[in-house]
């Protein structure tokens, strides 16, 4: 019955091919292109320009990280999030699983889709900063970008979490409204800034732990351990919940 | 061995028994009709083909091989079109036809399957802003493009116009002709009359006739005999 003849496209071949799919589309939908791009550059203008709250006087090195950390969130979380539920609410999740891509190329190529998405949203965001004389410290660079992949990878996880059961109108709620909440709870300021009962809540949460460790990295040059535990713990929390209650299909 | 075979197939879901001992196959070169009222079985069935769902017991096997976790090779012997159409919102029909060609080895000619499914003229409107039987064409293209061996497709015409009908029917009757096992879930017996070799005739998840249309059909008419294995079967 069977041929030797491959039938298949190659592996990588498949999941290139997705990947670039993918970023195209995740390039032309607008309203992502307004929650990753157009809100972190409004944020970081407005931090910039006004002068509450009180950062001391490099304010920039504190606002430009904050900045950053909320791309990751847009990106990784809300923008995964909703465009999962909504595709697997059309049936393309079930569509693409049954096609030689299958479910593993699907995830492979969401994955270096919204790296790469993620990537170009961060370079233009890092150029914007340094126009407003954002200078990160040497040593922090390799820390901050350990921070970054640690954080995407913790909100994929979690968008995925928030995506696999509920209706996609209530992902697109929820993934907006966490969205808000995550900006407040140590995204975007540092966590110290907040009342101290929600400073230790912050701090524990998936947005405390990315915001204040980009901080840390970038500003100070630190290697913010403590945080990268917490996003390693929320990590496999969102990986485990999604293992168990991912649907593919409504 | 037929290219699909399903054997004593019992799928449950709580306490709604979808399938509940189904056994019939599909051979190369044929349309097989699989045909019932809706709740019949019919979409559990083609989901358990297609590795979608697994049986609760009985094996469905689909060119040899069981289609739960198959491999990217089997995927790619086997085209699929779903009663949802499963397309992407925000892309042209053309560039998702090159995109899915490119997950084969050797696929159909994007282009060419779109002049002949007519989807040419609608090449440039996003999938979210076409009309029904415009996406159907799509979903079909979509089930082509691989150039499978075995092609499901799961109530095709639903909400067609009768030309587009007609071509659509034209068309499953070509990839039969060179040699694809079709397999078409309906609950129209006017496209099983139109198009099928062979049926099946399904109802609350059991077979109540299958074999060639002469053998099912007997002397009679197939409406009369659809009607008379369905409504018969009622609980």
């Amino acid at each position: 019955m069977s041929t030797s003849r491959d039938r298949a496209a190659p592996a990588g071949r498949r999941v290139r091919r997705q990947a670039g799919f993918e970023a195209g589309i995740l390039l032309r939908n607008g309203e992502q292109l307004l929650v990753a791009i157009i809100l972190p550059v409004l944020a970081l203008v407005g931090l910039q320009v006004a002068n509450v709250p009180d950062l001391g006087t490099n304010r920039i090195a504190l606002v430009a990280p904050g900045v950053l950390a909320l791309a990751v969130a847009s990106t990784a979380f809300t923008g995964q999030a909703i465009s999962s539920a909504f595709d697997r609410r059309n049936g393309v999740l079930r569509l693409l699983g049954t096609t030689p891509l299958g479910r593993g190329g699907l995830v492979g190529g969401k994955m270096i889709a919204t790296s790469a998405v993620l990537a170009i949203h961060l370079v233009v965001l890092a150029i914007m900063a340094a126009l407003f004389g954002w200078r990160p410290m040497a040593g922090g660079i390799l820390p901050g970008l350990v921070t970054i992949v640690l954080g995407e990878a913790c909100f994929v996880a979690l968008a995925l979490a928030v995506a696999g059961r509920m209706r996609a109108e209530a992902v697109l709620a929820v993934a907006n409204l966490l969205w808000v909440l995550f900006l407040g709870l140590g995204l975007l300021l540092p966590t110290g800034v907040l009342p101290s009962a929600m400073a230790v809540v912050a701090r524990i949460l998936p947005s405390g732990a990315l915001g204040d460790g980009l901080r840390s990295a970038f500003a100070n040059g630190h290697w913010p351990i403590a945080s990268w535990g917490v996003l390693i713990v929320w990590l496999a929390l969102g990986a485990a919940v999604t293992a168990r209650t991912f649907r593919w299909s409504d | 061995m037929s290219a699909v075979e399903v054997s004593d197939v019992h799928k449950s879901y709580g306490a709604t028994q979808a399938l509940d001992g189904a056994t019939w196959s599909a051979g190369g070169g044929r349309v097989t009709a699989v045909l019932g009222p809706n709740g019949a079985g019919k979409s559990t069935t083609i989901e358990c083909l297609q590795g979608l769902q697994r049986p609760d017991s009985g094996s469905v096997r689909v060119l040899g091989v069981d289609p739960w976790g198959a491999d990217a090779e089997h995927r790619a012997r086997v085209g699929l079109m779903l009663q949802d159409g499963g397309l992407p919102t925000m892309v042209k029909p053309l560039p998702l036809l090159r995109h899915l060609a490119a997950l084969y080895a050797d696929p159909a000619d994007a282009s060419r399957l779109a002049a002949r499914l007519g989807i040419d003229g609608f090449a440039g409107t996003i999938t979210r802003r076409l009309s029904g039987g415009q996406r159907q064409r799509v979903a079909l293209a979509a089930a082509l493009i691989g150039r499978p061996d075995v092609l499901f497709l799961d109530e095709p015409t639903a909400g067609l116009d009768p030309h587009t009908r007609l071509e659509v029917w034209d068309i499953v009757r070509e990839e039969a002709d060179r040699g694809v096992t079709v397999v078409l879930a309906t609950h129209s017996f006017e496209e099983a009359e139109r198009v099928a070799d062979d049926l099946v005739i399904i109802s609350h998840g059991r077979v109540r006739a299958a074999g060639t249309r002469a053998e099912v059909e007997g002397e009679d008419t197939l409406e009369r005999v659809y009607f008379s294995l369905t409504s018969g079967a009622q609980r």
